[in-house]
């Protein structure tokens, strides 16, 4: 019974917000490493992106809202998310002919390209506030709950609560979905395939016919397309606050440098480092262990290694030792 | 010979000042807020109620010999302790006011006290300084608040607690100077009574996510939980990642998270919380109301009757001198504001002052129900409230 508890608890404070918050990491992490594996250069604007695309779904779920249209027990957000993600691509695509083409004609150094996208995220950062503010906005409606902590104590008897939010049971969802399409893309469609040559060898590519603007508008499509579902997967999760998506962009990019920066797979595996860690790290651990250890062992204290205020630090530490000892991350990516 | 000079010519001016004291046509009141800065939006109402006081006394024409009251605005900042300190000693050397109004941030008014007010020998009458730390500050005897201290708030907090048998909370507070002062003040008031605090974990304000702060909480337990924040910024998001993950479902609220969202975000589902909140059922806060209507500002806005008692009490303090000096009138502040005596309410300033020049005794109760005590700071009244079936409703006033 013990140990049940302790299992619950765990599953309710670690397990599952982990592989909710690594999931929509993964999501950010796989655009900001197609970008760099494609385009060549890291791509500061990709929080303020999500935040963009996000900005849309919410103000199309208020319309739907207003109209009456819903989704029963789903939140009308996956409603307005095509929308959303035509309205991103075309934010995107509009970025890349006005800004990121100039400088690819330029043959600009990366460097020059990094800072050029720092210039697009203030835009884009303004761009947001500008129509929808700077505040907190709620859009998630629907069920709250898969299941709820009240529910599951009564269900099971057990002294430990365990709920499962919808917007957590959909996020992983909506990120396998995602993620096998972009898998499918890449390796089985001429497109994807042509992409991938684009990456790995530029010249090579170009003399066997590849149209390069090609490969780099379907880029920006699908790193659109990425970007708004875990933008909106992300503030249905927690919620919706332009200055939440650029904070985020530091833990995505670790997750894209720890996994490897280009390497697609790599991104996943190194967003759920990133989440695990920040969240085992900064988790007090005392009432799983008070269940699992003999009552003369068990901790006065509340073992936790770091405070919660730290939880970024836990990025950048990771981030560090990756960067010092396996420069090209845990899966074989470009060294940055 | 210079200094000696210097020496003469400064008591010369102060014995010249306080001969003029007693008998004068004329009140200068400074009032110090903040004009511009973070509360600028809730400072002309305050500054208003306080002028108000200040045209009661003036048009009764039984303040000292028929005085007039004018009152000289100056801009704190709320922020800017150099601006606030600057604007405070322009009030007094240049325009030579009998006593200042303000100041209504805690950090400056704390810098125009040590810096200008006390070198000066200045009374200042702060509506809205609510840092514990002005308790203790070293003010001459020249400083009152009509707001209470946050160290206040603690205590009848833990009052609250105890009544309702709870002995164990786990507390959580907003990671500035606010949130850390009543947190503290919570957290020695509350063990002091026999209850035990399990953790006090800081949380910051504008994040997404808050299931890493409750995972914490929730490891260290106790009966509710005790939000020292923000209800439009991080409190909030803790109570909801609490509420989702089933760690606390009953809430303990201090000033900063009440307001009407409370029921608009959580309803029922935290029904049982409980809270306090400055407020009086004092028919003072009614009149003060009206009185606000009749002269076009808002009467309920935040420390507007705390603005308004300020200035009163400091004409009353001068009427029971019968001096505008204020090393005379600093002394007569607390017996005006405390019994015995007959009550005061908002809008009977010429009744006061008439009682107190006819050498009667008034109890000042005003828009706040003004009691002072301690070191010269208002007592505080709080509305306890319960969340019962969604809603808010007042339990009692405390």
């Amino acid at each position: 019974m013990d140990f049940l508890n302790a299992l619950v608890a765990l599953s309710n404070f670690v397990l599952i917000p982990a592989i909710a918050y690594g999931s929509q990491l993964a999501l950010g992490a796989l655009g900001v490493t197609l970008i760099y594996g494609i385009l060549r250069f890291s791509n500061f604007a990709h929080g303020d992106t999500m935040a963009f695309g996000a900005m849309i779904a919410v103000l199309v779920t208020w319309w739907f809202q207003s109209m009456g249209i819903g989704l029963g027990p789903l939140p009308t957000a996956l409603l307005a998310l095509p929308v959303a993600i035509a309205g991103c691509m075309l934010l995107v695509l509009l970025t890349d002919r006005l800004v990121y083409r100039f400088y690819r004609e330029q043959k600009a150094k990366p460097v020059i390209l990094v800072i050029v996208s720092m210039g697009v995220m203030f835009i884009m950062n303004g761009l947001v506030r500008f129509i929808i503010g700077p505040g907190d906005q709620r859009f998630s409606d629907g069920e709250r709950f898969l299941i709820s902590a009240r529910e599951f104590k009564q269900m099971t008897g057990l002294r430990e609560g365990l709920a499962i939010k919808t917007s957590q049971g959909l996020t992983v969802v909506v990120a396998v979905i995602a993620v096998a399409l972009l898998f499918w893309f890449l390796n089985r469609t001429r497109t994807g395939k042509s992409m991938r040559a684009y990456s790995d060898n530029e010249d090579l590519a170009l003399l066997s016919g590849i149209n390069p603007e090609r490969v780099v508008m379907y880029t920006w499509l699908i790193v659109a397309a990425l970007a708004t579902v875990a933008g909106v997967l992300y503030g249905l999760d927690k919620s919706f606050k332009p200055f939440v998506y650029f904070q985020l962009l530091l833990p995505i990019f670790a997750s894209a440098i720890v996994g490897g920066l280009g390497n697609p797979l790599g991104a996943i595996a190194g967003g759920f480092v990133i989440a695990f860690s920040e969240v085992t790290i900064t988790y007090a651990w005392k009432k799983v262990l008070k269940y699992l250890l003999p009552e003369n062992l068990e901790p006065s204290g509340l073992v936790q290694l770091l405070s919660t205020d730290y939880k970024f630090a836990v990025s950048f530490m990771i981030l560090l030792i990756v960067l010092l000892f396996k420069p090209t991350g845990l899966f074989k990516g470009k060294s940055v | 010979m210079k200094k000696l000079l210097m020496a003469t010519a400064a008591v010369a001016l102060t014995a010249g000042t306080a001969f003029a004291g007693g008998h004068a046509k004329e009140v200068k009141l400074g009032i110090i807020f903040g004009f511009t800065g973070p509360i600028e939006s809730l400072t002309p109402p305050m500054a208003a109620a306080a002028e108000l006081a200040m045209k009661e006394a003036t048009e009764s024409g039984m303040l000292l010999d028929a005085a007039t009251v004018t009152p000289v605005r100056a801009d704190s900042t709320c922020v800017d302790a150099s601006a606030a300190t600057a604007a405070a000693e322009r009030l007094i050397t240049s325009d030579k006011v009998n006593g200042i109004v303000g100041a209504d941030c805690s950090g400056v008014t704390g810098a125009i006290l040590s810096n200008v007010a006390v070198a000066n020998g200045m009374v200042m009458i702060s509506p809205s300084a609510t840092s514990p730390a002005l308790s203790t500050a070293e003010d001459n005897g020249l400083f009152f608040r009509t707001a209470p201290s946050d160290a206040r708030q603690g205590v009848v907090m833990t009052e609250v607690l105890m009544e309702m048998g709870i002995q164990e909370v786990a507390l959580t507070y907003t990671n500035n100077d606010y949130g850390k002062g009543l947190a503290d003040s919570f957290q020695s008031a509350f063990e002091g009574a026999g209850g035990s605090v399990t953790i006090s974990a800081a949380h910051e304000d504008g994040k997404a996510d808050y299931s890493a702060e409750v995972g914490a909480l929730a490891a260290a337990g106790g009966d509710l939980l005790v939000v020292a924040g923000y209800l439009d910024q991080g409190g909030s998001g803790v109570v909801r990642a609490s509420i989702d993950s089933g760690a606390f479902d009953t809430f303990h609220f201090p000033d900063g998270m009440y307001g009407a969202l409370l029921e608009e975000n959580f309803g029922s589902e935290i029904d049982g919380s409980t809270g306090q909140v400055p407020g009086t059922d004092s028919p003072g806060a009614a009149s003060m109301r009206a009185m606000g209507e009749a002269n076009g500002f808002d009467g309920t806005s935040s420390f507007v009757g705390e603005s308004y008692d300020a200035a009163a009490l400091i004409m009353l303090a001068m009427q029971a001198a019968n001096s505008k000096d204020p090393a005379d009138y600093k002394g007569k502040i607390m017996d005006v504001a405390n019994a015995p005596g007959e009550k005061i309410y908002p809008g009977e300033l010429g009744k006061a002052l008439e009682i107190i020049k006819n050498g009667g005794d008034v109890d000042y109760v005003g828009a706040t129900a003004v009691e002072l005590i301690g070191p010269g700071e208002s007592a505080g009244n709080y509305r306890q409230y319960k969340i019962d079936g969604g809603k808010i409703t007042t339990v009692k006033y405390r």
